[in-house]
């Protein structure tokens, strides 16, 4: 897929949490083609520590808006900065990087599960939305570490039924996602997951005893987003580095030396 | 206008404007963005004979205004190059030059031989100063006598122009300069990347999976326009400066500190275009400031 670098316009910047906030960003163009489990790479300006781009996963498309929803979790001084834009403030993205997940081209009774944790959440509410266009009716699976922390409930609803978990017990069942019983209730064809690494390894480890195909989302630290600086590696079960960004982020968990 | 062409031995830019290894892929990366052909010359990733898997995760960890890198020359070596990269990057209308590394004098002699057969490669940047590898790289860079033997060695089999790359890690570089180049080198690179450590504080851990790694970025600007500075009173082959360029006013002040051409490298990351940029800033600094030709810049600083 062709990438951009483009000037984009904060449309809405939403703070959802003392921790989270909701970037919506436009152009005067149409905005190119995106798929579920891409990202984008945020630059942000005059930061004192912040040097590189920001990866961020692609949160949601609104194509009737021509808008591009990032869900940013403020973790550094970059983020902080990002949680500042304003409304008409110019963003350079450059996009679509990566690969996004794989949608099932047949059998439409399929059912499929989406595990997000945390910020992971992001990717599966464009995912929800393009496997619902496509004519499945997914299931969504959201851990958090409390009720305060799960953010968005009613716009997963639009796509899917939504299960929660949250570590304290103040929403949905108390523990952590693996833990659900909706996964005793219901088999699964497919799992998709992003989250907290410990989440999608024990994720994998589920679906790989059960049976169940699974793709993860990986995050790991990266600098250019292109494959050019072979940074954010992954290990792969041929024993081979790859890069994340360009192999990934997305990758079926069979590809991965996780369940070694 | 003003002329931006230069001269790097018998290697001709179009302007002295190139991309640093190990920053721009093989160009081919960076061709959705822009006309990687509008460049003087894009060092390719290090080659080794052999392919690398390098270190592990993770290589990298951001600083103020840099950022420290581990990769440990991962490339998938010389012949798979050869069979399928060259062929993807050997019509690109710029200077494609491969920067080669190694382990041993044998090995940088082998990789430097088996690229001196593409025709459409006209130098190699030999990379004596990689500070990611436990063998070789930086281990040849540190002293005259590594410097010399590695450079001899290759300068016997590579007959077009050679880049020797120099390493800031040293007590004086100008010394490393005057031995390879008493050894043939067309032109010295400097500088690679400065040793540098990270760690997580919480953690109490390195951030880096080889605990040290290459420091890069505008941070090290200061140090490698001192660097180009010393090494230009001391030599005579033209110099290639690098080190935290970010725009055209950087690539002035390398060029007036003696180089004659620049390298663009960890900046590629958070501006993917700014090799053009600084092609047409140096361009409009030239006419601006009456030189006919940005040749005219090198060294030209007023003291």
């Amino acid at each position: 897929m062709k990438k951009f670098l483009l000037d984009l316009k904060v449309t809405e910047n939403c703070h959802l949490h003392k921790n989270y906030c909701l970037l919506k960003l436009t152009s005067d163009h149409i905005l190119p083609e995106m798929l579920p489990g891409q990202f984008v790479q945020v630059r942000v300006d005059h930061s004192p520590t912040t040097f590189l781009r920001r990866p961020i996963s692609i949160h949601y498309v609104d194509r009737t808006a021509n808008e591009l929803w990032l869900l940013v979790q403020l973790v550094g001084d970059g983020t902080r900065r990002m949680a500042e834009y304003k409304p008409g403030d110019v963003v350079n993205v450059m996009l679509p990087l990566g690969n996004g997940f794989s949608i099932p081209e047949e059998n439409k009774g399929q059912k499929l599960l989406l595990i997000g944790g945390g910020v992971g959440t992001a990717p599966m509410l464009y995912l929800g939305a393009v496997l619902k266009k496509a004519g499945y009716t997914p299931t969504f699976l959201l851990g958090a570490r409390s009720k305060e922390d799960v953010l968005q409930l009613d716009l997963f609803e639009q796509f899917g039924e939504v299960y929660v978990t949250t570590e304290d017990g103040s929403l949905g069942e108390k523990g952590y996602v693996t833990n659900h019983s909706i996964l005793k209730e219901v088999h699964f064809d497919q799992i998709y997951t992003c989250g907290p690494k410990p989440m999608m390894m024990a994720v994998a480890k589920y679906a790989n005893a059960e049976s169940i195909a699974c793709e993860v989302s990986l995050e790991n630290t990266m600098a250019c987003g292109i494959g050019a600086c072979l940074c954010c590696v992954e290990k792969t079960k041929d024993e081979h580095h790859v890069c994340v960004c360009t192999e990934g982020p997305v990758f079926n968990i069979e590809e991965l030396t996780w369940l070694n | 206008m003003a002329e931006l062409n230069v001269n790097i031995g018998n290697l001709q830019m179009k302007n002295p404007v190139m991309t640093a290894s190990g920053t721009f892929g093989y160009g081919i990366e960076y061709a959705d963005f822009m006309d990687i052909s509008r460049l003087g010359g894009i060092i390719v990733k290090g080659t080794t004979i052999q392919p690398r898997e390098g270190n592990l995760y993770p290589r990298m960890a951001e600083t103020p205004s840099g950022m420290l890198n581990a990769v440990g020359l991962q490339n998938k070596g010389a012949d798979y190059f050869t069979e399928h990269i060259y062929p993807q990057i050997k019509d690109i209308d710029t200077n494609m030059i491969v920067n080669v590394s190694g382990s041993s004098v044998e090995t940088y002699v082998e990789c430097a031989e088996k690229i001196a057969e593409l025709d459409k490669i006209p130098a190699i940047e030999l990379n004596i100063s990689c500070p990611n590898v436990k063998q070789g790289g930086m281990a040849f860079g540190v002293t005259t006598c590594g410097a010399s033997e590695v450079v001899k060695a290759v300068r016997k089999v590579y007959p077009k122009t050679l880049i020797v790359k120099l390493s800031p890690n040293v007590t004086d570089i100008t010394e490393i300069a005057r031995a390879v180049e008493a050894e043939g080198a067309d032109s010295v690179s400097l500088i690679n990347t400065m040793l540098g450590m990270a760690i997580n504080a919480e953690k109490r851990k390195p951030v880096l999976s080889t605990i040290t790694g290459g420091l890069s970025g505008p941070c090290v600007k200061p140090v490698a326009l001192r660097m180009v500075w010393q090494t230009y009173k001391a030599v005579k082959i033209p110099i290639i400066g690098l080190g935290g360029l970010s725009n055209w006013k950087d690539a002035v002040e390398f060029l007036l500190a003696g180089a004659t051409a620049i390298q663009i490298g960890t900046y590629n990351f958070v501006d993917p275009t700014v090799g053009i940029k600084v092609i047409e800033g140096l361009e409009d600094y030239c006419n601006r400031h009456g030189f006919s030709s940005v040749r005219e810049l090198t060294g030209a600083l007023d003291i």
